[in-house]
């Protein structure tokens, strides 16, 4: 294993140095080759078998091409992360590796051929991290710090970009840089695009170390409103440089004051707008449930075109969408439709993610850009780092006078050093205009400083810094419905108080909020089936069950088996207790049952996700595992229990879960659950021997082999009803057996071959009622499994209630619950 | 200030109120202001339907709980002093101000925080969260939103994740055990009790 991050990382410097030098060769004959072929066409002699159109796909390859590079190169960081990834993070290991790819560039071409260019990075590369990171905002968290988070986010960057700029300013009037031609204003502009907290770098290195919840949306919600900011001011101060220093007055002041509050609050006004349409759209997609994922993806990146349009800020914008609309968007979504959105934006987010650092990385191999200058770079250095720390323990003090619980000292550190900056600086100085600002590549290479050096060197030292400090950890806990359940009830408690205390506190205007939300947003934005089944305690409650249902599952499947349950060990699962309260007397017998259960072929999965009438337990497993089933009563089996195809199975297995599409099969199951019934039914009313009539009527020789060669066997299947219709002439002996038959034929627990079960002989039309009703007959044996399923699974029966709308699961359950006490205390009788 | 000390010296026992509770006379102040607005028959003395005026409160889905807890069992009544030591239990905790070792936990410790929400639940005072009473509390915050069967189902659940000694209901310690990870400082604190 260890040689293959190697092997990746060979390959892929193996592609750009053979796919380079091809590019370069062949996109310097293209007018050539374009012209050859254009004047072979006419005296063309034959039809060309294959033609090389390297021309043709040229963009899009190159594209691709470098995606896959930079997936390779995850791939290989991560690979090797396992072994250094304590020491350097993520990021800085892919701007390393872009070092390396950029100097096999740089070797093959003497040039640096790919740039990340600034278009790229805001139109293509930037939109969907920045939708990623707002999408899976910790919404509360988020809202209930955004005072704080605006606060750092608005004040703290002009308060970073005004310092750093007038810092830098004064020092180069002392002297400290030599000769540069650049003005007060040009400083400003610097110091405005070198303010910008990168998202990325900051939630890459925070993800890692596992701050405490607090500081961690402190500074990522800073972060990423921050990059909005950072580009209204410096578009600002870019406009005030244009604009030139003799011509600005007060009113272009004011101007500029106004336009950066119009930017940047018309941009998150903007990206909620963009929300609530989302939220609609989402909303009126009942039957194309498969476009909906889409639309989050579409909308989002619209409302970030939109604002660009519209000279809006457009990181704001898509940030407020993104934040906004997640939780009506997940709401009325279907859950495969959220997994998807889910799981195709971390995609997207990340190979963004990739792509940036790793050019970040390559960009840097390129002499043209390079300008050094020692007193510049080191000052900016020294004070983007100083002037961080400041301004978070200015801006900290002031907050703390208000805050309920105040940030902590060392909390305020690791956000000072949490300064990283990232790619958004970068894109902002590449964007510079050369003809205004005659030192521009001296701005980028002082970024490009700036950024490796907060990337990797805080980067590294960040996660000791914060085991050092002791910081606050998050608590690694799971999800428990009880702490959500009291948070709910402090809330309301909370509330009382501020209304006792007759005051308007923080409570009064969340509880406001809600309300207002509930009332009036909900009913607007979301399905009203959603609305329905939105509250938040059920949701917690109905993700627990799905975890459960998924572990339980899993380990069913791990140990090959659902065996695990008997022993006592089966952590995560404890639902014995439960189970054994509900079914006290029973337990035992079930107990039992699951020792000798053996599961076989079937996989669990295909239990806990569908009901499919799946009585085709494999015989052969059974008949392998218990010595004590003979051939007979295999014969038996094998003729009367129902077996469903195995294509059919796959078929469906495969494209529709719940739904059984399978008609035939279905249809079968019932008519022959239903004809068995009937017979034992009217064999219990005219008083004959069901056994008799069931086994003359199925299988006559069958009936006749047994009779003659296995006596006991007879006993050993239809015990019970010897029992019931002769008397108890066979004794203990077929109870014995028929223990046996429970434990071993889960499928033959159908009424055909257990007519003892009372329920069924006295009540059959409640019971075929409950199965029409069901209009997907389930087999007897998939009622079985359920009670002995945990009980949490049983539990997930109400919440399917809710979204399938037939009774179906209910009633399984109640004729479970039926069935099975009255089918043990029948069995403990006979035992006595 | 001469109306300051002024109200302060029609309130009973002010200066151990104030040490036992913790608030600043300002607050005292305040919620004695409060303590009279809500009690508007002059009495000196609040009952069950001076809160239920507070027009908020009786939208609470468990105001009435709430309501019950400032009064201690038996009594139809609750008079200032017992009515801001029960606002007590929500003043945050001042990490800053250096603690006797001697004096007697404060009222808004953790401890005492947990114990007033506790005590919501429990409503027969046996010492225990049974699953029925826990089962009403989450009727009164679900509400409609939920069926019946859901609501017994969360409730079992809960009951399951904090029931340590398995005898299907919630005691203090096992209360306090479960929610061990939660900050209740925060959770349980006001502001402007401060």
């Amino acid at each position: 294993m260890p040689s293959s991050p190697y092997l990746c990382l060979l390959r892929a410097v193996f592609l750009v140095c053979f796919v380079n030098p091809l590019i370069q060769g062949l996109s310097g004959n293209s007018v050539v080759v374009q012209d050859t072929r254009h004047r072979l066409e006419p005296n063309l002699t034959g039809l060309p078998i294959v033609t090389f159109e390297w021309h043709h796909v040229q963009t899009p390859y190159l594209v691709i091409v470098w995606v896959f590079v930079a997936a390779l190169a995850k791939l290989s960081v991560i690979e090797v992360t396992h072994h250094v990834s304590s020491v350097i993070p993520e990021s800085g290991l892919l701007i390393i590796v872009g070092f390396i790819l950029g100097g096999i560039v740089w070797g093959a071409d003497k040039a640096q051929t790919y740039k990340l260019l600034p278009t790229t990075f805001f139109f293509y590369l930037l939109p969907q991290i920045i939708l990623d990171a707002s999408y899976f905002m910790p919404n509360k968290l988020f809202f209930s710090n955004l005072g704080a988070i605006l606060i750092y986010a608005i004040f703290g960057t002009c308060w970073n970009a005004a310092t750093v700029g007038l810092s830098l300013w004064g020092c180069y009037e002392a002297g400290a840089m030599g000769n540069l031609d650049i003005g007060l204003l040009q400083f400003l502009l610097f110091g405005s695009l070198i303010a910008a907290v990168d998202p990325v770098a900051v939630i890459a290195v925070f993800e890692e170390v596992h701050v405490n919840e607090v500081l961690f949306i402190l500074v990522f919600g800073e972060s990423l409103l921050n990059d909005g900011v950072t580009v209204v001011l410096y578009n600002v101060f870019d406009a005030f440089v244009a604009l030139g220093g003799p011509r600005i007055d007060a009113a272009e002041i004011i101007k500029g004051i106004v336009s950066f509050v119009v930017v940047a609050f018309g941009g998150s006004f903007l990206g909620v707008v963009f929300a609530i349409l989302l939220s609609l759209l989402t909303k009126c997609t009942k039957h194309i449930q498969i476009i909906e994922a889409g639309f989050v993806f579409v909308v989002g990146y619209l409302a970030y075109l939109t604002a660009e349009m519209l000279s809006l800020s457009a990181i704001l914008s898509i940030t407020f969408c993104g934040v906004c609309c997640q939780k009506y968007v997940n709401a009325n979504m279907d859950e495969k439709s959220v997994t998807t959105v889910r799981h195709a934006m971390k995609v997207l987010a990340n190979g963004s993610e990739t792509m940036i650092f790793l050019f970040l990385g390559i960009t840097a191999i390129d002499k043209e850009i390079w300008v050094w200058n020692t007193g510049f770079i080191l000052l900016t250095l020294l004070f983007i780092f100083i002037y961080r720390i400041i301004g978070v323990f200015l801006f900290t003090w002031m907050l703390n006078k208000f805050r309920l619980v105040p940030i902590e000292v060392i909390d305020q550190v690791v956000m000072s050093y949490g300064g990283l900056r990232g790619a958004v600086a970068y894109g902002l100085a590449a964007m510079l205009d050369k003809d205004k600002i005659p030192e521009k590549n001296l701005m980028i290479s002082t970024t490009l400083i700036v950024v490796y050096f907060t990337v990797i060197l805080q980067g590294i030292t960040m996660k000791p810094l914060v085991q050092w400090l002791k910081v606050k950890r998050a608590a690694h806990s799971d999800l428990k419905l009880v702490e959500k359940l009291n948070n709910r009830a402090f809330d309301h408690i909370l509330a009382a108080v501020e209304d006792i205390c007759g005051r308007i506190g923080d409570n009064w205007w969340t509880r406001g909020w809600n309300r207002f939300e509930e009332k009036y947003i909900s009913r607007i934005l979301m399905k009203p089936k959603a609305r329905k089944n939105k509250d938040y305690l059920f949701s917690i409650f109905h993700k627990l069950n799905l975890e459960d249902a998924i572990n339980y599952v899993s380990e069913g499947e791990r140990q090959g088996s659902l065996a695990f349950i008997r022993s006592e060990e089966a952590a995560n699962i404890d639902f014995k207790k439960q189970f054994g309260s509900e079914f006290a007397d029973t337990m035992p017998d079930i107990m039992a049952d699951m020792s000798n259960y053996e599961l076989g072929n079937i996989s669990v999965t295909s239990i806990v996700k569908d009901t499919i009438p799946s009585v085709s337990l494999d015989i052969h497993v059974q008949d392998g595992k218990n010595a004590v089933e003979d051939t007979n009563a295999h014969h038996l089996l094998q003729q009367h229990l129902y077996r469903s195809r195995k294509n059919h199975r796959h078929k469906y297995s495969r494209s529709h879960f719940g739904i059984n599409q399978s008609e035939y099969e279905v249809q079968e199951i019932f008519q022959r659950t239903m004809r068995s019934r009937l017979e034992s039914f009217k064999s219990a009313k005219m008083g004959v021997n069901p056994a008799k009539k069931i086994t003359k009527h199925h299988k006559k020789e069958l009936n006749h082999q047994m009779s003659n060669g296995h006596p006991e066997d007879k006993g050993h299947l239809y015990g019970d009803e010897v029992d019931s219709a002769v008397g108890s002439e066979t004794g203990a002996v077929n109870n014995t057996y028929m223990r046996d038959t429970y434990t071993t034929g889960a499928g033959i627990e159908n009424p055909a071959f257990m007519p003892e079960v009372d329920s069924f002989t006295h009540s059959p039309p409640w019971l075929m009622e409950t199965e029409m009703d069901m209009s997907v007959a389930p087999s007897q044996r998939a009622q079985r499994r359920l009670p002995l399923t945990p009980n949490r699974l049983r539990r997930l029966a109400p919440m399917r209630i809710s979204n399938c709308s037939t009774d179906s699961f209910l009633m399984a359950d109640v004729s479970l619950s039926l069935e099975e006490h009255e089918e043990h205390p029948q069995g403990d009788h006979d035992e006595m | 200030m001469g109306s300051t000390s002024s109200t302060l010296l029609k309130i009973p026992n002010v200066e151990e109120l104030m040490q036992e509770t913790g608030f600043s006379s300002a607050h005292i102040i305040r919620l004695y202001d409060r303590f009279k607005a809500l009690d508007k028959e002059g009495r000196g003395h609040l009952c069950p339907h001076d809160f239920g005026a507070i027009k908020e409160l009786a939208m609470n889905p468990i105001g009435d709980r709430i309501i019950g807890a400032f009064f201690s069992p038996g009594q139809e009544t609750v008079d200032f002093n017992n009515f801001v030591k029960i606002l007590a239990h929500f003043r945050p905790v001042d990490k800053d101000r250096p603690r006797d070792p001697n004096s007697p936990e404060p009222i808004n410790s953790r401890s005492n925080k947990l114990k007033f929400a506790f005590q919501l639940y429990d409503q027969d005072k046996d010492g225990k969260i049974s699953r029925d009473e826990l089962l009403k509390v989450l009727r009164d915050m679900l509400g409609m939103q939920v069926t019946e069967e859901q609501l017994e189902s969360i409730a079992d659940r809960t009951i399951q994740e904090a029931d340590l000694d398995r005898d299907d209901a919630i005691s203090f310690e096992e209360f306090r055990k479960s929610l061990e990870k939660v900050n209740i400082d925060h959770k349980m604190s006001i502001r402007f009790l401060r």
